[in-house]
């Protein structure tokens, strides 16, 4: 079936499966790898993309149900070579270690600072509270996640910026 | 030499700016994050190639079965299916079983029988990876099912049922004795002594679970015989070779990819069958083939960790001095003996059970058993079963703080070996490198509070609120190790690197080991920065591929930094060493009156008249005359044996209370204090410390791999199988001591693992302190609301 939606501001049209899961669109129709996929039963949240704004575990919902919506991965989330201060926060404050879990976790914490600009520590674990880290045991992603709310614009950010 | 830093405050350790990096060691963030954060990570399932098929793996729904019959028919109509691959085809190719890494065999595809819930029976290769599922389905297995054993403890009563039919000769589940230690000198010790002490405790089965689960995709080129193998390996070489052994595959023929790996913590290191039949599809269909595991297949086939029963002796005088330890261990190590370990040491480096005291005699016996379950054993950042070790003693020592109504940080630091004692030869053969133990407990007890923290309890003791500290010392060994004791399938346990400065002075660093997070990419730009003074941006690390770094044993045991960081180290230096040479021939001076500052060699007492490295590297490559012996070009490489494994160590202080009314433990705070020798990047140290203690969280209190008695698995998912998420574990705060290693380069001692073995016995200490008002001095783990519930009511039982 013909599935049409938004995806990183662009949209797109792709024949597929009606089966086939919006986190398996995504890699693999897509090739938006930056999207993981960590366990069978929707308790992981290494699959976790925006949907409409909102964090959704893109193992749970079929491609075709996202048709219409707009979908946001973390490929999407640098406006070009500037980072979203969330991406900046995750590296200045070591808030991942494999990477696995990374893209999901920033989108969260994407759409949690859109809504709450200076979420309280609570208010991040319970934020991030669907999703597994298996390296970084959470602080430092907690503390990513307030360096990005104290610095909201994070100006400057360029890609050349970053150490290499 | 011990420093005791105090513990920097979080605003004081800020990400270093563009002007104030540090060349060397110090807190930079980290190379490999860009891409990370971009999404850019190249992880084996994002790899695509050309023409790729997927496989998938039908598995044993039973725990113990005969296999009567295998019918592939449906599934080899099915218009997608390119190949089903069953034991019987694998018997032909004489694959159906292959080595593990503990001299045993693993089947590959079940060809006889079953032995576990989740073994291998038939690999699909079809077009996409929903067809290959789909086509699982369409093949017809018919078993015998056959009585399983289960419970460890009857795996070696005489009418048992024998899990290992397939070994020639075998009529029991016996794998190996081993011990440890002088059993005549202990006993006597126990003898004579005023307190003896006595506990069974139970270190459940675990699991590694990265987030990235398990896979493989394998390109063989039929012309010239290639094999080109991605792999979430933790050892690349090591693979390598043992599939040149396996497969018959010639060596010089296969090349290992490791890409980016999503964590690992030991569940990548073995070679799992869903590899071999990604190959065996390869060379079938002639494509490339890509299997993947579920998250399912994960938890309940590859490796898991720990399973042993253990039960520990103390011998004390009646003032807390500990005189001797012993302890007796049922190991379960499934249905196949695969774990990875040094070859000598079936139990691993359990033989640590020693701990941070000074011992007048010990002695261990652990007995090795198979059972119906999955294979492996270890795994989960143990560094090779000192998780095992570590919880054994330091449960122990609180049980009998208990006896002796003393206070827990009191007995240990009683019975600490003291500085001077260093280097401590311990009683069951190791060699402790270096310690200054007290320095370390001490900063934990002030970070901690700890004096007020015992206020707090006896207060709310007073109005009936449970609320326990759990103390925690540990020492590790890690680093394996001194090849001409350590081996892995024979291969010693060595690690090369390779530096090579470039014309321009950058340079690039080659590695045998390979990061699963770790930032490997970071820290051995790092160690070469320190040793030559090229910042760390302008090093590139390269790892992963074993057509393009030196041989080595890879990423396990903490023992990157141990192993590959002084061959990184030691390698820098004869750069150094060679590029001193250099620069004399181009100041016309002799080499001895040349000095080093970071980055280059000058003139003594003429400061001015110097040569940086990328000057020198520049002349190496050009047309300076170099002098006699000195061949062009500014590299080197070195294979770097350990002379010993190092001895990292810390204190750990756990708080915890306890709902009353659900038994749920809610774990307050919890303070680390590490001890890893030299500090390379304290930022990337420090994350290592935090996953790990949650880890030990994770284990203490939720995770856990059950089984019920007809041998199916009640870990199988995330649903049961649960891990910590933000809310379950607290903030950490962490300190540090330093005390170096003397033996190695650097003086680093590692730190992967330290955390994941140092922190549950914190845990269960502190749950078992605040249960002691319910007469309780030990529970097993995990200490789950149900389980602490069931104990406050006078019935703690071991996990089942
Ligand atoms: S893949 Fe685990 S929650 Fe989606
Ligand atoms: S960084 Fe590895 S799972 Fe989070």
């Amino acid at each position: 079936m013909q599935v049409t939606m938004t995806v990183n501001g662009t949209e797109v049209t792709r024949d597929v499966e009606p089966r086939i899961l919006l986190v398996h669109y995504l890699r693999e129709s897509l090739g938006l790898t930056g999207t993981h996929w960590g366990c069978d039963t929707s308790n992981c949240g290494t699959c976790v993309v925006l949907v409409d704004g909102e964090p959704v575990k893109s193992c749970t919902q079929l491609a075709a149900m996202t048709a219409g919506h707009e979908v946001t991965t973390v490929e999407g989330m640098a406006d070009g070579a500037t980072l979203d201060p969330v991406q900046q926060g995750f590296m200045e404050e070591h808030g991942l270690q494999c990477g696995f879990c990374t893209p999901g976790m920033m989108l969260t914490a994407r759409a949690l600072l859109d809504r709450n600009p200076d979420p309280a520590e609570d208010e991040i674990r319970e934020a991030i509270s669907g999703q597994i880290c298996r390296c970084t045991g959470y602080a430092t992603i907690v503390r990513s996640v307030q360096w990005a709310a104290a610095h909201p614009a994070a100006e400057g950010t360029t890609a050349s910026e970053v150490p290499a | 030499m011990t420093t005791v830093e105090e513990r920097p405050a979080r605003e004081a350790n800020p990400s270093a700016t563009a002007a104030d990096r540090p060349i060397g060691f110090g807190r930079i963030q980290r190379k490999e994050d860009p891409r990370f954060v971009r999404g850019k990570g190249n992880y084996l399932d994002d790899i695509v190639l050309p023409g790729m098929l997927h496989g998938a793996i039908l598995r044993s729904p039973m725990a113990h079965g005969r296999i009567v019959s295998i019918d592939t028919t449906e599934a080899l109509a099915h218009p997608k299916v390119h190949a089903v691959i069953t034991g019987t085809d694998l018997e032909g190719l004489n694959l159906a079983w292959a080595p593990t890494l503990s001299a045993d065999v693993q089947a590959v595809l079940a060809t006889d029988k079953v032995r576990f819930q989740g073994q291998e029976v038939a690999f699909v290769v079809a077009e996409d990876r929903y067809s290959a599922r789909d086509a699982l389905e369409l093949i017809d297995v018919e078993y015998e099912q056959l009585d399983p054993v289960i419970d460890v403890r009857r795996a070696l009563d005489p009418g048992a049922p024998v899990v290992r039919t397939d070994l020639e000769g075998r009529t029991d589940n016996h794998i190996f004795d081993w011990e440890a230690g002088d059993a005549a000198e202990t006993d006597a010790v126990f003898a004579a002594a005023d307190v003896v002490v006595k506990q069974e405790m139970v270190y459940p089965r675990v699991h590694p679970a990265p987030m990235e689960t398990c896979g493989a995709i394998a390109d063989y080129e039929p012309i010239d015989g290639k094999l080109t193998l991605y792999e979430t390996t933790q050892a690349p070489h090591a693979h390598r070779t043992l599939f040149a052994m396996v497969a018959g595959i010639p060596e010089h023929k296969i090349r290992v990819i490791s890409p980016d790996i999503g964590g690992g913590f030991g569940n990548k290191v073995g070679i799992y069958p869903g590899y071999i039949l990604a190959v065996v599809g390869s060379i079938v269909t002639g494509k490339p083939v890509k299997w993947v595991e579920d998250r399912s297949e994960n938890l309940m086939s590859t490796s898991f960790a720990r399973d042993y029963i253990m039960t520990g002796e103390v011998a004390a005088t009646r003032d807390g001095k500990i005189l001797a330890v012993r302890t007796n261990v049922l190991a379960d190590h499934g249905a196949f003996n695969a774990t990875a370990q040094p070859t000598k040491y079936p139990a691993g480096f359990f033989h640590i059970f020693t701990g941070s005291y000074d011992l007048q005699a010990a002695h261990c016996k652990v007995t090795g058993v198979y059972t119906n379950k999955a294979p492996g054993g270890v795994a989960y950042a143990c560094s090779f079963r000192v998780t095992e070790a570590v919880y054994l003693v330091e449960r122990m020592v609180d049980v009998l703080a208990s006896e002796l109504g003393m206070d827990p940080v009191e007995l240990r630091l009683k019975n600490f070996i003291k500085p001077e004692q260093f280097p401590y030869a311990n009683k069951t053969g190791w060699e402790y490198d270096s310690g200054d133990y007290e320095p370390t407990m001490r900063l934990a007890m002030q970070i901690a509070g700890y004096e007020d923290l015992r206020r707090e309890q006896a207060e709310k003791r007073a109005r009936g609120e449970l609320m326990g500290i759990g103390i925690s010392f540990f020492t590790e060994t890690v680093g394996a190790g001194p090849r001409k004791h350590m081996d892995i399938v024979g291969l010693g346990m060595a690690d090369g690197a390779e530096v090579r400065v470039h014309p321009t002075g950058k340079a690039v660093v080659r590695l045998s080991v390979q990061s699963q997070g770790q930032g490997h990419e970071t820290t051995f730009a790092q160690i070469v920065a320190e040793e030559l003074g090229i910042p760390p941006e302008d090093i590139d690390v390269v790892h992963g591929d074993t057509d393009n770094t030196p041989f080595g044993l890879g990423t396990y045991g903490s023992r990157s930094t141990p192993v590959s960081g002084a061959a990184v180290a030691l390698t820098s230096r004869k750069v150094r060493d060679k590029a001193r040479l250099i620069a004399a021939a181009m100041l016309e001076t002799r080499p001895e009156d040349l000095e080093w500052e970071k980055g280059r060699w000058f003139v003594k007492g003429d400061p001015g008249a110097g040569k940086t490295i990328a000057e020198i590297a520049l002349g190496a490559h050009g047309t300076v005359a170099l002098p006699e012996g000195v061949d062009g070009n500014l590299d080197a490489e070195v294979t770097y044996d350990p002379p010993n494994l190092t001895f990292p160590f810390g204190a750990y202080i756990c708080v915890v209370d306890i709902d009353k009314g659900t038994g749920k433990v809610h774990v307050r705070r919890f303070v680390a204090v590490d001890d890893c020798g030299t500090r390379i990047n304290p930022m990337i140290i420090e994350g290592q410390i935090h996953g790990g203690l949650a880890d030990g969280v994770g284990m203490a209190l939720m995770e856990f791999i059950g089984f019920d008695e007809d041998g199916n698995c009640l870990g199988g998912s995330f649903m049961d199988y649960l891990i910590p998420t933000a809310m379950e574990v607290p903030d950490w705060e962490t300190g540090h001591t330093v005390t170096p290693s003397p033996h190695h380069p650097i003086g680093a001692k590692g730190i992967g693992e330290s955390a994941t073995v140092g922190s549950p016995p914190a845990v269960v200490n502190a749950v078992v302190d605040a249960l002691a008002p319910f007469g309780l001095t030990h529970m097993d783990m995990p200490c789950t609301p149900a389980r602490v519930w069931e104990a406050m009511q006078g019935r703690p039982t071991p996990p089942i």
